[in-house]
């Protein structure tokens, strides 16, 4: 049997496989890049300020996404346990998703503010110390880890290639921001406050001095978990209706 | 008259071998010196290992040429992926089993960023699915084609590159998920470099099977190979789209995901239930449609339906990502199509399914007579069962139940254990004796064996998923008489310690059966004298081997 | 056009598409004409006189 180089018989069954494999992707992924009524318009949504980021950084580092969704479903019991369901803008700065596929421990979305920072320094260090029947592993080591941070300007220098509206300012003081967050009081968290509006400013883990550790940021990112948007004004049958 | 290689072709792939290792082993070195952290030092320093002792084989062991080359089929990279196979799945199923007993007995995590659950998760996931279930199938496509073919695997050292290429995407990737260096997307864990890595691997792979399709002395392409192809062509594009990411730095394991919320949603999902549909599925069904008959002897029950199976079952499953995704804030539309696409691929499964059991039509007693012929059958029972299960799952109302819970963990494991890890068993019985030119099986007994163990792993791992993922979806929605919640979630958690240590005893089971095969595999490999060779098909034998006690010449 | 008119269009266009992608593959499957090949394309895996390719015949 005579062979050219590309057998036709070969290429049409890797032609045909391909045409058949493309459409239900093209079909359900496509327009939700193109459809406005995707994503919501809500007030409140902003970049996640570079403590609070870097806290994301080491959630996704230690796999936090295995055992808790940060998605709230429209049902009844999900709403009354963890408070209004999800909007698709409240993760539309996310890159990557952290939506979760899994409940091994509860969800996150909204559990900012539900705790103090107190019992997250306890629980990271020991869950079973606050909640004796907790299968969470503990993160004792994050206290005691510096936070490294000397890259944090490129972080934000990604993410606005990935189309997160991070400003020249917010690039230009990333260093910065870092450290104004657990600086209370200071000149430079009145600026970060100004450029993060809501950002919470505080020595999350407790500790003395003015170095941030790993556990600063994760306490920084799950206690600003859902605050950002004010649901008091969004109207899910006004103009948001999908 | 065999054709032989000619000169050039001959110094063009010694060339193109070493000029490839020297590039890698630069960017290799490149990393190991500039990297920016220590994990992509450490791998820039596993690449230029990588590449120095590649290219040192190819320049001390250059290729022969001549007539006798390609008189033979190129076995020895399948045999590579076959013991690959054995020992990544034993490394997979011993790490699922310690995160197994972690979540019934938390103090097993140590506390330490390297043992901890969500770390060594990952860990599982990946070295199951793609080192076990991947070599699996690099181990059977290349076996197959080159059969189903009667031609020579295409290329002299691409088809080693993509053997040991991939075995270096698998450490890589294990050891950055211990490491802390992950993309955070189920099932896509590793970071961009590595990704590049598996993408260039994967390329070489295609060629080399789409190369030895372009040889082949057969007029027709039996349908395995369209299951090969479609698994390998698709697993590159959602391997590509999905994996999209922006570096922090190219000396840096740290990237973004190009996309974000929703539209990132969909995208792992699309990737995530087609790796289901490709990797664990099309790549399969190959195995199921060429091992069966061939194990057997018997011809597939109906080639027709085997035709009308494959374009429907690759056409639907691409849909099906987004019933992973009902009720949260992915638009209602791409919910519908996703269910209503994930109900009606039940029919392609089953299509497929009968296609596999009826094959056996006429020799059912080989159920009874011979153990690997029955974890091949089984496997498709559970694929039947699974396939049924999955569209149940993916209706709305009841996925509002089994999301977020262990009935879904309690699924993926009845179609991982039960479906890709039976008909993997069944295969690896297989190919060891074909490869090594054995008789038969060091021991048919100890397939019984391991048959058995697996099968009641198995079923208590999965009653463990139901009774503790049910009763955990119908817990979190309970309301007392006056209208509360009736549990708070950590009187879930205390629910699941029972189901949780069946679970990981199931778990220890299946492991156990795992082990008796690397036994059983190594004996046969050795040459060691089947106990009960006697018992053993005909077809257990190496082709050359075959009919050798009626004394009947070969040709 | 609204929402509503735009999906009862897409919805039927592509019921009729895939409804004669399926049909055209039942046919190509089941039409007397491809029986001979598809015998024997499934006695493929079985017929293999030896465990070697074969050679080109030149």
């Amino acid at each position: 049997m005579k062979h050219d180089f590309f057998e036709k018989n070969s290429m049409v069954l890797l032609i045909g496989i391909l045409i058949v494999v493309s459409i239900g992707g093209l079909v359900e992924i496509a327009p939700l890049f193109l459809l406005n009524s995707t994503i919501e318009k809500v007030q409140g949504m902003r970049p996640y300020s570079p403590l609070e980021l870097a806290g994301r950084d080491i959630y996704i580092r230690e796999g936090c996404y295995n055992c808790h969704s940060q998605m709230i479903r429209s049902l009844r019991d999900e709403v009354e346990r963890y408070g209004h369901y999800s909007l698709a803008a409240e993760s539309m700065y996310d890159h990557p998703f952290q939506w979760g596929s899994k409940r091994t421990g509860p969800d996150l979305a909204r559990v900012g503010g539900k705790y103090s920072d107190n019992w997250h320094v306890d629980h990271m260090h020991n869950p079973r110390s606050v909640v004796p029947e907790s299968v969470m592993p503990g993160y004792p080591f994050l206290a005691k880890r510096k936070l490294e941070y000397g890259n944090m300007a490129e972080r934000l220098k990604t993410l606005r290639l990935t189309g997160v509206p991070y400003t020249d300012e917010m690039i230009a003081n990333a260093q910065a921001d870092v450290v104004a967050q657990i600086k209370p009081d200071s000149a430079e968290s009145k600026a970060l406050a100004e450029r993060y509006p809501k950002a919470q400013v505080r020595k999350f883990d407790g500790a003395q001095g003015d170095q941030p550790t790993e556990l600063d940021a994760m306490i920084a990112y799950l206690q600003m978990l859902g605050t950002l948007v004010d649901f008091a004004k969004f109207d899910a049958a006004g103009p948001n209706l999908r | 008259m065999k054709a032989t290689t000619s000169e050039e072709v001959i110094a063009l792939s010694g060339a193109t071998a070493t000029i490839a290792a020297v590039i890698i082993g630069a960017i290799g070195a490149v990393l190991a010196i500039f990297g920016q952290d220590e994990v992509i030092r450490l791998h820039g320093a596993l690449f230029l290992l990588a590449a120095a002792a590649g290219g040192y084989y190819v320049l001390t062991h250059p290729r022969q040429g001549g007539a006798d080359e390609q008189a033979h089929y190129m076995d020895g990279p399948i045999k590579v992926a076959t013991i690959a196979a054995v020992f990544w799945g034993i490394v997979g199923f011993l790490v699922g089993d310690i995160i197994a007993w972690q979540l019934a007995f938390p103090a097993l995590n140590f506390d330490l960023p390297w043992t901890n659950f969500g770390r060594v998760r990952p860990v599982h996931t990946s070295a199951v699915i793609f080192a076990f279930g991947g070599n699996v199938l690099l181990a059977t496509s290349l076996y197959v084609v080159q059969r189903t073919s009667r031609a020579r695997i295409a290329g002299y050292w691409s088809p080693w590159f993509v053997i040991w290429g991939y075995q270096l995407f698998i450490v890589l990737a294990a050891s950055s998920y211990v490491l802390g260096a992950t993309e955070g997307k189920e099932y896509a864990e590793p970071e961009w470099y590595i990704d590049l890595w598996l993408t260039l691997v994967w390329v070489v792979y295609l060629l080399v099977f789409l190369g030895t399709l372009w040889k082949r002395k057969e007029p027709h392409i039996y349908v395995a190979n369209w299951f090969y192809l479609a698994f390998i062509v698709t697993i590159a594009m959602l391997h590509i789209v999905n994996n999209l990411a922006i570096p922090v730095s190219f000396l840096g394991t740290k990237s973004y995901s190009l996309f974000s919320g929703v539209q990132d949603a969909m995208t792992q999902w699309w990737y995530g239930h087609n790796a289901v549909g490709f990797f664990l599925t099309a790549g399969f069904l190959g195995i199921m449609y060429y091992f069966i008959p061939k194990r057997v002897e018997r011809p597939v029950y109906s080639y027709r339906l085997s035709i009308v199976h494959f374009w429907s079952l690759i056409f639907l499953y691409i849909w099906a990502g987004p019933h992973h995704l009902h009720y949260t804030a992915l638009p209602d539309w791409t919910q519908t199509l996703g269910m209503t696409f994930s109900i009606m691929l039940w029919m392609p499964s089953w299509g497929g399914m009968i296609n596999g059991l009826m094959t056996l039509s006429g020799a059912w007693d080989r159920l009874r007579t011979d153990p690997v012929v029955r974890l091949l059958v089984v496997s498709v029972a559970f694929y039947g069962m699974s396939t049924f299960e999955g569209p149940l799952m993916s209706i709305k109302s009841v996925n509002s139940l089994s999301h977020y819970t262990d009935w879904t963990i309690g699924h993926v494991h009845s179609g991982a254990l039960g479906w890709v890890g039976m008909v993997s068993f069944g295969a690896i019985y297989c190919l060891v004796p074909w490869l090594w030119k054995r008789r038969g099986l060091y021991s048919l007994r100890l397939v019984e064996w391991h048959f058995w163990t697996a099968t009641v792993g198995i079923v208590l791992y999965i009653s463990a998923m139901w009774v503790s993922g049910i009763t955990q979806g119908l817990m979190w929605r309970a309301y007392d008489k006056l209208g509360f919640l009736k549990y708070s979630f950590v009187e879930t958690v205390e629910v699941m310690h029972w189901p949780y240590v069946i679970r990981a005893t199931g778990g220890l089971l299946f492991l156990l059966g795992a082990v008796f095969m690397a036994i059983n595999v190594w004996r046969t490999i050795r040459g060691e004298v089947s106990s009960d060779i006697a018992d053993q098909p005909e077809t257990a034998a190496a082709p050359e081997l075959r009919h050798a006690a009626t004394a009947v010449p070969a040709e | 056009m609204t929402y509503h008119a735009a999906t009862v269009l897409s919805q039927t266009i592509a019921l009729v598409l895939f409804v004669s992608l399926f049909l055209a593959i039942v046919a190509y499957a089941f039409w007397p004409g491809n029986k001979k090949k598809f015998d024997q394309a499934a006695q493929v895996p079985l017929e293999d006189k030896s465990d070697e390719p074969e050679g080109d015949g030149r």
